[in-house]
């Protein structure tokens, strides 16, 4: 094992090419779908940041152009309404993507803290995995509409909605690999060495357990964005008035038949984009694990 | 914490261990209860004086590590007493031994575990330092300069990660981070048993020289005779969490009394092909569990020497010359004949 250590080693710090065009055409060769998954995400983020300047209002009503396919002046039509589908789609990306980002995020962190008490602390262990494991029985789009009854329908709640249920899979993840961090000699080097339990934790556990959390956390972030969808075709989402793309394929859905454009465009961009974030995760998640399964 | 006892003059006897017990609980069933426990360690008493070495030697599985991670409260000790520099430590909890780990440290078997991937190594040698608030800043640097200096290492590698390092450099990197806090006992847990044999010596050597240069007391455990007859004044010979036979280094070799040490000197390697051995006492079958010990002298089912009485009496460690502890017997019955 240690002679496979020694060649990534080494092969990790070979000298950088002659200049940046090929060390870009390396990166590109050892890791395709990173690189894939991450210009499509980049792609999808710039044009959800763009979308006030690059498209029109998307809440103009003009009826006289209702149900047009996709033309030169409706670049993926119009709906029911005589919006434009275009304008529509880019700000529906805003919604998905801040939905999928806030709840990899927030579940991240959380994850993380519980995680890591649970992983290092067996006494809190025993009675927080219970209760994890009760939260990942709630299905996320019941607790949404449980939620969004008592409350006002909102993103916040909508958010709130889908990180309950998927902090136990961070947790779950986290707890595994401090669990297996834990009977690493290094820790006990460390314990030797006079560093206590905090320090302990913010600097020889909590390093070497961010690949993982990072790599849960891509698919997190595509499965929040994929429940947000479901949430607002069923109307437990964010408001109706808010295109989000759940909200424009349901509002489109009377008129699948004439125009099937207002519900498979919008559907595109969501498969797209969950499909650039799991791209990105599976490739970390290969990066990562060789390594991952040399430490631990 | 006691700043009294860590600011007095060195204790003559740094490290002394008394009856340790270590047992680990096998649980099973539904209500996951105690059905029995593994003996890894199962009395062993030792005293290391000030600047001597006590190397500790035995097969694998016999709880030489487990008592290394006992007596530096990794593991908690079921029974018996760890008296570190005059202090009892046995029931320390882990807040208030951290004042006392500044007089022990140790270094681990494995160097490509035992040093945290992710830090550089001059983070590494220089975290006790901080920890303890010995120094900081630029004052640390140049201990940890310093120190990489004195263990052979060259003090521009501090920004290097530990995998730039080799297997040997690593073990000096350990070496000097347990040297960082200035402690009086260093446990040495297989130090060289991953490393080549050149540069087993050289790690040997290093070791002895600073034992020599700061007083250092050690605890050097090891499965290897030679390396134990190179480094320690003194040797314990462990057999199934107990220890079998305990004297000065020179006695052990010229005349060890337990049969067990006898079948261990005769398997080790003679690097001579011209010395022929004569006699060659072969073992027969394996160390049984230490989960299920044998009854009467643990080392019966395998003794070439044991009769009925082994297999009924447990003998205890006792003085069958001077200064020369075994337990067995078979043995002090042929001394006094």
């Amino acid at each position: 094992m240690s002679q496979v250590t020694a060649i990534t080693a080494a092969d990790e710090i070979e000298a950088p090419g002659p200049g940046w065009a090929s060390r870009l055409a390396r990166a590109i060769r050892r890791n395709p779908t990173i690189v894939a998954g991450g210009v499509l995400l980049v792609l999808l983020i710039g044009l959800a940041v763009a979308a006030p300047w690059i498209s029109g209002d998307p809440f103009k009503q003009t009826p006289v152009n209702r149900l047009r396919p996709p033309s030169e002046k409706f670049w993926f039509g119009t709906d029911r309404y005589g919006r434009d589908v275009f304008a529509r789609t880019l700000h529906g990306a805003r919604i998905s993507l801040t939905v999928g980002f806030a709840v990899a995020a927030i579940s991240s962190v959380l994850g993380l803290l519980l995680g890591l008490l649970c992983g290092y602390f067996r006494r809190i262990d025993a009675v927080l995995m219970r209760v994890m494991d009760g939260l990942m029985a709630i299905p996320s789009i019941l607790l949404a509409i449980a939620l969004i009854t008592l409350t006002r329908p909102g993103l916040a709640i909508v958010i709130v909605a889908i990180v309950i249920p998927e902090v136990p899979r961070i947790v779950r993840v986290v707890r595994s690999v401090v669990l297996a961090i834990k009977t690493q000699p290094y820790i006990e080097s460390a314990i030797s060495g006079g560093t206590r339990t905090t320090k302990l934790l913010a600097r020889h556990v909590l390093p070497n357990a961010m690949a993982p959390l990072i790599v849960q956390a891509t698919y997190v972030c595509a499965s929040a964005m994929l429940t947000e969808a479901g949430l607002s075709f069923l109307g437990a989402g964010v408001p109706l008035e808010i295109p989000s793309w759940g909200n424009i394929i349901a509002q489109s859905r009377d008129f699948f038949q004439i125009a099937p454009w207002a519900i498979f465009i919008p559907g595109a961009f969501l498969a797209v984009t969950v499909l650039a974030v799991n791209m990105l995760g599976d490739g970390l998640r290969d990066r990562l694990d060789p390594r991952l399964a040399r430490r631990l | 914490m006691s700043t009294d006892a860590l600011t007095k003059v060195p204790h003559p006897v740094p490290l002394a261990v008394r009856d340790l017990v270590k047992h680990f609980p096998v649980r099973s069933g539904l209500l996951q209860r105690q059905t029995g426990a593994v003996q890894a360690v199962d009395g062993v008493s030792f005293s290391i004086p000030r600047g001597t070495t006590l190397g500790l030697v035995g097969e694998s599985g016999c709880g030489k590590s487990t008592v290394a991670k006992t007596v530096m409260k990794l593991l908690e000790p079921t029974s018996g007493v760890i008296i570190l520099g005059g202090v009892d430590v046995t029931h320390l909890s882990p807040a208030a031994m951290w004042a006392h780990r500044r007089r022990i440290q140790t270094v681990f078997q494995d160097p490509y575990s035992s040093l945290n991937p992710r830090l550089t190594a001059g983070e590494i040698v220089g975290e006790p330092l901080a920890n303890f608030a010995i120094a900081t800043g630029s004052e640390q640097k140049d201990r940890v300069a310093a120190l990489f200096k004195r263990v052979g290492l060259r003090p521009e590698s501090t920004a290097k990660y530990v995998h730039e390092f080799s297997g040997g450099q690593r073990q000096r990197l350990g070496i000097a981070k347990a040297l960082a806090v200035s402690p009086d006992v260093i446990v040495l847990d297989e130090p060289v048993s991953a490393l080549d044999v050149s540069v087993q010596a050289q790690v040997l050597n290093l070791l002895i020289d600073l034992q020599d240069e700061l007083g250092l007391t050690y605890l050097f455990i090891s499965h290897d005779l030679a390396v134990v007859r190179h480094i320690s004044h003194h040797v314990a010979v462990m057999y199934l969490g107990r220890i079998v036979e305990m004297t000065s280094k020179a006695q052990l070799f010229r005349g060890p009394r337990h049969p067990y040490t006898e079948a261990l000197l005769a398997a080790a390697p003679v690097p001579d092909p011209a010395r022929r051995r004569l006699q060659r006492v072969v073992l027969a079958g394996d160390v049984p569990s230490p989960a299920k010990p044998p009854s009467g002298c643990r080392f019966h089912t395998r003794c070439p020497l044991a009769d009925a009485a082994c297999k009924v009496t447990d003998p205890r460690l006792a003085e069958v010359a001077l200064g020369h502890h075994a337990a067995c017997l078979k043995r002090p019955a042929m001394a006094a004949v």
